[in-house]
């Protein structure tokens, strides 16, 4: 069971309180009907899935129902950090000097 | 070693498997048997590399050199063979797709399974004991109607059983009109059925083997490089560069990885898949039952346990495990099922790594990277297709075009639209 630290309300919880919500950080485009087939492509169905660090959302849907997003390792499945949706992704660097 | 230039390369002498063979090494003390395939070191350079020796890998190698006279193949595997998802899924064998390209492609997989042990001169032990999925409300019905007519059209076997006739069928399946989520019918396909995937990832190897394939395993691949004029050169390996001109990535999980290492992005996520097997019990569970609503899916092995599965955790992970939780959900509705089980005790579950496209149909052809072959996006439903993958893989890189029966699976239908939407038609990741 993986806890996740919900950054609203401040805890960290069980999976079970959390929906997952794909991979983060992917804006949607600001003027649509200028994109190639390619670049709808890249949008809608290109992944990152990395092997590794991974920012993604995740949904308090037991909880305060809030969206946040989180990064996280992809093998080890470990949690780096958890942040509120909007901010930029933080810098890995400086998240593992602070451990 | 030098040999493999000629017409005809011949690979190592092996034992053809028969009762009289059996009976011969019995009465030797088996002390006869020969090596099932030679662990081989890799060459500078092979006609065509396949990156994965799953049973889709090995197979595509198989049928290379069976039906395409290419036997300098490489299968390269970066941890033991049929290790991978070939080792980690529930075997279950169905064609019962509801459109007209993925029906076609998994029946070609079908008709593939019907012959394999013969041909392969391996007992993959194919058990046609029938598939069963359980409608449970008025939208499952219809719904499963809808799938038996399509395929009826499109000549793939599957039918209709009342409540009863489900019973009948299987036994154990509580009808109660009191249960939470009561059988209404069920569709079944009777072609349908198990193998034991061991021995298919084995079958495959040792037949390719015979026919001079080098089987190269603890070798991970770490990327592919490209030539000056941007096609495929080889493969980088843990043991050094290996040259080709075709390298074909069937790598089940780790696809997008290797496929990043050209400069190709896919379109795919990767999600553990779980299942669990119970304590080996005797004989009491006749065929495979799969209930999308309730969502998990059953059978016994002959060794007796009750091989138990159901959908992929929900998020993207490489970890070959997958989380708790999902197996909490998987034998709940194991028991709200079968409640004739809710006392079993599980023995060991693990996870394989599932490459899942948007359509949740797999991607099977050429790529924009001129050499460079894909087979990969099967999600959680890799193994039935082992056979009709491979063959069709071996097909589409010996003549570099895609057969009439993958065309449609190309990568470019995420750029074009044409989609094979299997993720709408089953409503859950099947």
């Amino acid at each position: 069971m993986l806890l996740i630290n919900c950054p609203y309300c401040d805890d960290a919880l069980p999976e079970l309180e959390f929906a997952y919500a794909g991979e983060a950080h992917i804006a949607r485009p600001a003027d649509p009907s200028k994109l190639s087939d390619e670049e709808w492509r890249d949008f809608l169905f290109i992944r990152s899935n990395p092997r590794g660090l991974h920012a993604e959302r995740w949904r308090h849907i037991h909880g305060c129902g809030r969206f946040f997003n989180a990064l996280r390792d992809t093998v080890s499945d470990r949690f780096l950090t958890t942040y509120p949706a909007g901010q930029p992704r933080p810098d890995v660097t400086k998240l593992e000097a602070a451990e | 070693m030098e040999h493999r230039n000629e017409a005809i390369p011949k690979g190592p002498v092996m034992t053809h498997f028969s009762a009289m063979s059996l009976l011969k090494n019995a009465l030797t003390g088996n002390k006869n048997w020969t090596e099932q395939w030679p662990d081989a070191q890799p060459k500078k350079e092979y006609d065509v590399i396949i990156v994965g020796a799953g049973g889709h890998g090995l197979g595509a190698a198989y049928y290379l050199a069976k039906e395409h006279g290419i036997t300098n193949v490489a299968v390269i595997e970066k941890g033991w063979l049929g290790g991978g998802n070939t080792g980690r899924n529930t075997t279950i064998i169905r064609s019962n797709y509801l459109y007209d390209e993925s029906a076609k492609l998994y029946d070609h997989a079908l008709d593939l399974w019907d012959n394999l042990s013969t041909e392969l001169n391996y007992n993959i032990m194919y058990s046609k004991r029938g598939v069963m999925m359980l409608a449970h409300n008025v939208h499952d019905v219809q719904s499963f109607q809808r799938h038996i007519h399509s395929n009826q059209l499109n000549g793939v076997d599957n039918r209709w059983l009342t409540t009863a006739e489900a019973k009948a069928f299987c036994p154990p399946l509580n009808v109660s009109p009191d249960a939470r989520y009561p059988v209404m019918g069920a569709a079944l396909q009777m072609r349908a059925g198990t193998a034991r995937h061991d021995a298919v990832a084995w079958g495959y190897a040792r037949a390719a083997a015979k026919r001079g394939v080098d089987i190269i395993q603890n070798c991970p691949v770490i990327s592919i490089r490209r030539g000056a004029d941007g096609s495929v050169e080889g493969v980088e390996t843990a043991k050094g560069f290996i040259r080709a001109k075709k390298v074909a990535v069937s790598a089940a999980g780790h696809t997008s990885v290797i496929m990043q290492t050209a400069g190709v992005k896919m379109p795919l996520e990767s999600y553990p898949l779980q299942a669990l097997v119970s304590e080996p019990i005797k004989p009491i569970f006749p065929c495979v039952v799969m209930s999308n609503t309730v969502h998990a899916y059953i059978s016994q092995s002959d060794k007796g346990e009750l091989v138990i599965g159901s959908g992929t955790d929900q998020y993207v992970s490489y970890s070959q495990r997958g989380g708790l939780p999902l197996i909490e959900h998987t034998v709940a509705a194991i028991c709200e099922v079968f409640p004739i089980f809710n006392r079993m005790r599980m023995l060991r579950k693990w996870g394989g790594i599932v490459d899942v496209t948007p359509d949740r149909s797999a991607i099977l052809g050429k790529t924009p990277v001129k050499g460079l072959y894909v087979n990969c996006g099967w999600g959680t439903g890799g193994f039935k297709a082992t056979p009709g993958a491979a063959h069709l893989l071996a097909w589409t890189v010996a003549k570099d075009e895609p057969h009439k029966l993958n065309a449609p699976f190309t990568l470019e239908r995420f750029t074009t639209g044409r989609l094979i939407d299997e993720a709408a038609a089953a409503a859950v990741a099947h």
